[in-house]
């Protein structure tokens, strides 16, 4: 049986200095109580966060943006939340900004053994600049580096007792690539049954990945 | 821009669609294509946050908050839909298995070239989805007015904005004009009714070839 903890238990495992992952696009599928138990149960500061954005502001991620607490942001699109590019030109955060697509493959080779990998992504373009580029068929392709984290906070719809992970609909988005690649997995789910009454067809994380489960408290964005 | 500048755009785009293509629709005007595809041509929508088979916005009672574009405005679900991860959709558009890409634009250069995720002067912190579309998709066509909110002109020679990719976009389609993009540069292959070649000649910063059927009537 994977650990069924409160959301203050499970955010006692971020140290500070932390890399965390956050699972979302924008705020749907975003782990909001466990985002939420980040803020009021957790003070370890130093954080760099790897999510797509950084919520929007005052909701979801954007909230833990006044503390900061975040040094570091890896993500695709922080544009949609103005705090954090206000921040950024105060010098309160350092941002490194990755194509959605390259995000989202180098946590998979981070959660994959994989040492890094050739993408045709942002070739010639600002992006490119500082990248180990190599030739491959005639086109440039820039060198990616695997994305790892400490911890990864996801959101999931449905789990058993032994930490099987069931998505809802487009909620799943970078949810299951992170549960591959952090060294402790907090999954916040709506519903908990006991095994085997999953089916095995929808499972789309399987436990192995999932170290604890935190039943959502319906946080609001 | 009004609503039917936007709709015109769509239209003039939904044209250069194909009956059963996988269609990913960036956000803004891109958007409205789905609602003016002719009669006959249904398409299979991808949104990159991880689904395919997109239905259309769904009356306030039926709306998912966990089922979104990548707009993050609410959709429905199709029959045939799918739902996968962000790694496994960006898989399926850089490699190739996306039919068409239209996405707008900020600027676009003499070559086909597109910008549209940077401004200059401002700190680069989003760039979402656009670059995996522009290497990926098999077909890329940008739906965009034909001039900015100041009226300068979007299609310059020498873009003054960042690029978001080095290959050339395939079709620039605005309210006034359709260009094709060929290793020469632009071809103007079409002029919007109501519009003129003396119009998309004195809005427009690069240098284009007229299609053949566009230089005849020029010199009528």
């Amino acid at each position: 049986m994977v650990d069924l903890l409160t959301p203050a238990e499970a955010l006692a495992k971020v140290q500070p200095g932390d890399t965390v992952m956050v699972g979302g696009f924008g705020l749907v599928g975003a782990p909001l109580t466990l985002i939420a138990a980040l803020l009021d149960a957790s003070d370890a500061g130093d954080l760099t966060v790897i999510s797509n954005n950084l919520g929007e502001p005052g909701r979801g991620l954007g909230k833990l943006l006044p503390t900061r607490r975040v040094r570091k942001a890896v993500g695709s699109y922080f544009t949609s939340n103005r705090e954090v590019v206000e921040a950024h030109l105060r010098g309160e955060i350092e941002v490194e900004l990755l194509p959605q697509g390259t995000l989202a493959e180098a946590i998979r080779a981070g959660g994959a053994g994989i040492g890094g990998f050739y993408v045709r992504t942002g070739a010639g373009t600002l992006l490119a600049e500082g990248k180990e580029q190599r030739e491959i068929d005639g086109l440039q392709y820039l060198f990616q580096l695997p994305l790892k984290a400490d911890v990864a906070l996801i959101r999931a719809a449905k789990a058993d007792r032994a930490g099987n992970l069931v998505y809802a609909r487009t909620a799943r988005n970078f949810n299951p690539d992170m549960a591959t690649a952090a060294r402790t997995v907090i999954a916040e789910v709506d519903e908990i049954v006991e095994v085997g009454q999953l089916d095995p067809n929808e499972i789309a994380t399987p436990h192995l990945f999932v170290d604890a489960l935190v039943r959502s408290e319906g946080a609001k964005p | 821009m009004s609503a039917s500048v936007s709709t015109v755009i769509a239209q003039r785009v939904a044209r250069h669609i194909e009956d059963g293509e996988i269609v990913n629709l960036g956000i803004g005007i891109p958007t409205l294509v789905a609602d003016h595809l002719p009669d006959g041509v249904d398409v299979v929508l991808q949104t990159e946050n991880g689904m395919l088979g997109v239905g259309p916005t769904p009356a306030e009672a039926d709306v998912d908050p966990n089922l979104v574009n990548a707009g993050k405005l609410p959709v429905s679900e199709l029959a045939g839909a799918s739902y996968f991860s962000s790694s496994a959709s960006f898989g399926m558009i850089r490699g190739g298995h996306v039919d068409v890409a239209i996405l707008g634009a900020l600027q676009l250069d003499g070559k086909g070239r597109i910008a549209n995720w940077s401004i200059p002067g401002k700190p680069i912190l989003g760039v979402g989805g656009a670059m995996d579309l522009l290497v990926g998709a098999r077909r890329v066509i940008v739906a965009t007015t034909h001039v900015a909110k100041d009226g300068t002109p979007k299609i310059v020679q020498e873009a003054s904005f960042p690029l978001t990719a080095d290959r050339p976009v395939d079709l620039i389609v605005t309210e006034h004009a359709t260009f094709a993009v060929g290793d020469d540069g632009l071809t103007l292959i079409d002029v919007a009714e109501g519009s003129s070649i003396e119009w998309i000649e004195q809005n427009t910063g690069a240098r284009f070839d007229l299609a053949p059927q566009l230089s005849q009537e020029a010199v009528r």
